[in-house]
């Protein structure tokens, strides 16, 4: 993995322009601030985990990112406007007349505009990522008789054929099983190869842990920096009000919960 | 064979008001799938009705009425932009506001006009039977231009009905873009009340498009499934009213949406996935709320 890339006072400045950078920023909803001062610096070809409880600001923050909100101060800086992003609440018309294939296709549409013709590339690009996905045998299956993970696949699909300089994910995983979430780190991983930078909004500590750079928040930046610095036993304990200890089994980790000291009971093994 | 023929072939009011109503019936389909996709019903039927203080006012006037259901539909598509914007209201009350008010507002000046019953039923039911050469030209043109609109911006509607944060990110203004949906639905009613009336006008927008949802996987068929369904309506109401001495425009709708309930029923009969995802229901992704 690489050097982690949060801006850090005293670290001098990347020789290339990195993919996003924000500076001081703040961002909510109206007039109303839900996280302030973020500075994020964050190259090509390496990720960034956003790990926070449900209204932490995540969502918040991935919006202001990708445009759709704009800042209430400070400053968001993306190395050209090749986005792809997934929404955490996607919400879609149960009568939408639409296959799985269109969805995906959706995504070259910003590369041809209003009316030009899709190109060999473009239906390429829709094959190699449905492929990818494993959802190439649900092409032509209208998306409405699709299961939750079979949809959020789709939707991982187009967000990967867009092949954009930039993705970002708002909670990636939700509704996928555990071969389709391995398969949707390795996709990161391949995404992360090819230049691209990834921005991953989760609560899953073992997913952020597998970034180059992670931030966690609980209303406010509460740690940035390597992962396994940022989601220490203290800083979770203050950000998910639950205590994680580290468990060697294997070849990897386990985040076991030892404690639960607030309303947040999980319990679930975490594999790093 | 003449009895499905001869009424046309023998009357050419009846075959004039067949050409506009087919016209009504296309352009209906093609507003009215965006209308269905984008959960637009009610505001649809806003529009369709809230010209009607807009007709009003030009009855008073002397002016085209075609001018006051413009200026109507532009005051209801302003209107619900601004209470929107400017209000923690959701969209369906001001919608509903400004329907009632727009509703009650043309009934109150309309009940100026000597004629106070006529003009109310003409402005609701249309004059589908005396249909001049102008109407069938001023609704090809509205055909044309709604025909042209939605070819060209095909796929930021599409993608409009699917996730409006997709349109923003592709670069193109979610807003605008559900503005200019607006706009091609309003040009419908407006172009269509004269000759359908503006319940008929609704009644096409959503009757052939909810049906073409039930049976389509894709745009392109869902909007040629509603123009088959809408014609075919157009045709048999028509047909009906002749026979069976019935009211033209109303027979048109009662066509349309006995279609829509026997394609619905049927579905539901055989367990269709469609059926099981009704109207208006939206599949959400699994996410955990805003984070």
């Amino acid at each position: 993995m690489a050097e982690p890339g949060l801006s850090e006072p005293g670290l001098s400045e990347p020789a290339v322009k990195p993919a996003i950078r924000t500076t001081q920023l703040t961002v909510g909803y109206g007039r109303r601030p839900v996280v302030h001062d973020v500075d994020i610096t964050l190259p090509a070809g390496q990720s960034l985990a956003l790990v926070g409880t449900n209204g932490s600001g995540k969502s918040t923050l991935v919006k202001t990112l990708v445009g759709l909100i704009q800042p209430l101060s400070g400053s968001v800086d993306r190395a050209g406007d090749s986005i792809a992003y997934l929404g955490q609440v996607h919400s879609v018309n149960g009568l939408l007349p639409i296959q799985a294939r269109d969805v995906v296709m959706m995504a070259r549409y910003p590369l041809r505009g209003l009316r030009a013709r899709l190109t060999t590339e473009d239906h390429h690009a829709v094959e190699a990522a449905m492929h990818r996905l494993g959802i190439s045998d649900l092409a032509r299956r209208p998306l409405r008789s699709l299961s939750g993970g079979q949809r959020q696949r789709v939707f991982l699909a187009q967000a990967v054929a867009r092949e954009a300089s930039i993705l970002v994910l708002d909670e990636p995983t939700a509704g996928l099983d555990a071969p389709s979430t391995e398969r949707y780190l390795e996709i990161v991983q391949e995404e992360l190869r090819r230049g691209a930078a990834v921005v991953t909004a989760t609560h899953d500590i073992a997913e952020a842990l597998r970034c180059d750079q992670a931030l966690l928040l609980a209303g406010r930046v509460v740690a940035s920096g390597a992962p396994h610095d940022v989601l220490s036993a203290e800083s979770l304990l203050e950000a998910f009000g639950i205590a994680l200890h580290s468990v060697p089994h294997g070849g990897h980790h386990d985040l076991v919960v030892t404690a639960a000291p607030h309303a947040h009971n999980h319990d679930h093994h975490h594999r790093s | 064979m003449s009895w499905l023929v001869a009424p046309f072939a023998d009357n050419p009011f009846l075959l004039r008001s067949l050409v506009a109503g087919i016209l009504v019936a296309l352009a209906c389909s093609i507003a009215g799938t965006f209308v269905v996709l984008r959960g637009l019903a009610f505001l649809g039927d806003a529009l369709a009705h809230g010209v009607l203080p807009g007709v009003a006012a030009a009855l008073l006037l002397g002016v085209p009425s075609i001018l006051g259901a413009a200026a109507g539909a532009a005051v209801m598509i302003v209107g619900v932009k601004a209470i929107t914007a400017n209000s923690r209201l959701s969209g369906d009350t001001a919608v509903g506001l400004l329907f009632v008010g727009m509703l009650a507002t043309g009934v109150v000046m309309v009940s100026r006009s000597d004629t106070f019953t006529g003009d109310v039923v003409g402005i609701l039911f249309g004059e589908i039977l005396g249909v001049s050469r102008a109407d069938l030209v001023q609704q090809a043109i509205a055909l044309a231009v709604i025909a042209a609109v939605a070819w060209i911006f095909a796929r930021p509607f599409m993608m409009l009905a699917f996730d409006p944060e997709q349109v923003d990110i592709a670069g193109w203004s979610s807003k605008r873009v559900e503005l200019l949906m607006l706009v091609m639905v309003a040009v419908c009613v407006v172009m269509s009340f004269q000759t359908v009336g503006t319940l008929l006008v609704f009644g096409m927008l959503l009757a052939p498009a909810g049906t073409g949802a039930l049976l389509a996987t894709r745009l392109p068929a869902m909007v040629a499934w509603a123009s088959l369904f809408g014609v075919l309506s157009v045709y048999g109401g028509l047909l009906a009213s002749y026979h069976f001495d019935l009211a033209a425009g109303a027979s048109v709708v009662v066509c349309a949406v006995t279609i829509f309930f026997v394609v619905l029923v049927t579905q539901a009969i055989r367990g269709d996935q469609a059926v099981r995802s009704p109207v208006g229901s939206r599949l959400q992704r699994t996410g955990n709320g805003h984070g």
